[in-house]
């Protein structure tokens, strides 16, 4: 943990910087760092992605495996996602279950994936009732330099769009493989911006020095018609006003476009 | 994940029996009577448990909360004291009671989510800068839900704050609009919820304008989110006035007979 007065002190000088339009690293407001994916690192998972945004990088893999839907939604796969801050990642993580930040940061993921039916689940569907897919995306962070919601997200879609499945058959309720494979029934393609409030100013995409002094932050997942899917305020004790949570969704109506043009090129 | 139990066919029917088809009927009245832009009916009170340093209970529909608040005293573990400024532990739990059906009393990766955002919508309203190296603790129980119960939770733990006697910037209130049949609609319950479209709880300080939680899920064009936003937080405005009702009535003195 930075101690408080040094923080103090860089909370001083990241807002005298911005006061003249600047930020630590010579970026505007609303630009992201360099983006990379690979995708299909993992061989062994049925998808993979390694997203690097900045010096921040993250590994999602997904796996498939079959179980029993929910009872209430029976003709209906299962997509469950999970996020380990990884110790080896930052000083800050340590070891052990999964602590609130992991948790948030693995259900905003989910809920950008799940509320933008990115994923034709029906269609992961063996027998109503009794048998399903379930696709399991497990979001593993390996370096924390700021800004883990979008990395992630972004890290999810990338290996979603990755993800093969094996082509099947039904003998007596019983799956057999065939040989080949067919891509994840993917339909929508959500994308998450996470604003960030520091004293007066709205940034987008921070670096782990403007998170620590950042009064809040505010996460928009929009689909690929432009609708907000997610949202999640959260990290600190700040607010926003209705204005700026306004001006953020026509920022990222933008924002979003120009990220997906990235991720679902490749 | 499996689920963890199977419904018997007779539950199921039941369940689906209980599923209306439509949530808003063509006059743009509700399955409860309500209009779309209607609160539930809700009650407050502060003040009822004697051993915690400030409480309050809340009715909201068929939502019950219970909220305690204790300190601000010594932060234990030590480790998550602040050398500037006191700390808020939040507690969101359901009671096992609390939903159709008996939800496990240890904690999902709901509540934690949950107790983390209540905290985040908590901390801009108080001073924690007055009471560096303690703790605030704050207990949120939800006696029983009927969707709504994160907002429903914030609005009874700020007046549990106040009661405490923790100077606070403003009250923290919170109301969540949604969209059912297609329409933008004010104060979700379950079923509103569950069917519908999409939810926006959002938390308010009146007195400075300033939204302290934010979420959605669901699917609402940049217009349509406006309009939920703008809903949610007259809603806000209104239970804001029934807040402070319930904080002056504690100190009410009735007249004696003579």
């Amino acid at each position: 943990m930075t101690s408080p007065i040094v923080i103090r002190v860089k909370k001083k000088r990241i807002i005298e910087l911005l006061a003249s339009g600047k930020r630590t690293d010579g970026r505007g407001p609303t630009d992201y760092r360099d983006i990379k994916i690979e995708s299909g690192v993992i061989e062994r998972a049925e998808g993979s992605a390694r997203v690097l945004l900045g010096k921040t990088e993250v590994i999602v893999g997904v796996k498939i495996s079959t179980g029993t839907p929910f009872p209430d939604v029976p003709d209906t796969g299962v997509l469950t996602v999970n996020a380990e801050l990884v110790p080896l990642a930052s000083p800050d993580f340590e070891p052990g279950p999964p602590g609130e930040d992991a948790v948030e940061l693995a259900r905003v993921v989910d809920r950008g994936i799940r509320e933008s039916k990115a994923i034709d689940l029906k269609k992961l569907c063996v027998e109503s009732g009794k048998l399903v897919f379930v696709v399991f995306v497990d979001v593993y962070i390996l370096n924390h330099d700021g800004n883990l919601i979008d990395a992630s997200a972004i890290a999810a879609l990338a290996a979603l769009m990755n993800t093969k499945m094996f082509k099947y058959e039904v003998v007596d309720g019983e799956i057999v493989k065939k040989p080949g494979y067919t891509p994840l029934p993917m339909v929508n393609y959500p994308i998450a911006v996470t604003f960030a409030k520091i004293g007066d100013k709205i940034l987008l995409d921070t670096g782990l020095d403007e998170e620590q002094v950042m009064d809040a932050r505010l996460t928009m997942t929009l689909d690929k018609d432009g609708n907000v899917c997610a949202i999640q305020k959260g990290g600190g004790s700040g607010y926003f006003t209705k204005e700026e949570i306004l001006d953020a969704t026509k920022t990222a109506l933008e924002k979003t476009e120009e990220l997906r043009k990235i991720v679902v090129k490749g | 994940m499996k689920a963890t139990k199977k419904k018997t066919k007779k539950e199921t029917e039941t369940l689906s029996k209980k599923k209306p088809e439509t949530l808003v009927d063509k006059k743009g009245i509700r399955l409860d009577g309500r209009k779309l832009d209607e609160l539930r009916p809700v009650k407050m009170e502060v003040g009822v448990l004697p051993n915690a340093d400030g409480s309050a209970y809340l009715e909201q529909g068929r939502n019950k909360v219970l909220v305690g608040v204790y300190g601000p005293k010594e932060a234990h573990p030590r480790h998550i004291a602040q050398q500037d400024r006191a700390v808020i532990q939040c507690r969101y739990h359901m009671a096992p009671f609390s939903v159709d059906e008996r939800k496990s009393p240890a904690p999902s990766r709901r509540d934690i989510e949950l107790s983390k955002v209540i905290r985040e919508a908590l901390e801009p309203a108080v001073f924690l800068e007055y009471y560096p190296k303690t703790s605030i603790q704050v207990y949120i129980e939800i006696l029983q839900a009927d969707g709504g119960t994160r907002c429903a939770g914030i609005t009874t733990a700020a007046l549990a704050l106040a009661d405490a006697g923790i100077p606070m910037r403003d009250l923290v209130v919170a109301c969540a609009a949604g969209k059912a049949d297609g329409k933008i609609a004010l104060d979700l319950m379950d079923t509103e919820d569950k069917i519908g479209d999409a939810d926006v709880p959002v938390a308010y300080m009146p007195n400075l304008e300033a939204i302290t939680l934010l979420q959605m899920d669901g699917n609402l064009s940049p217009d349509e989110f406006e309009k939920a936003i703008n809903m949610a937080v007259e809603g806000c405005k209104q239970l804001y006035v029934k807040q402070k009702e319930a904080l002056k009535s504690k100190y009410v003195v009735e007249e004696a007979e003579e």
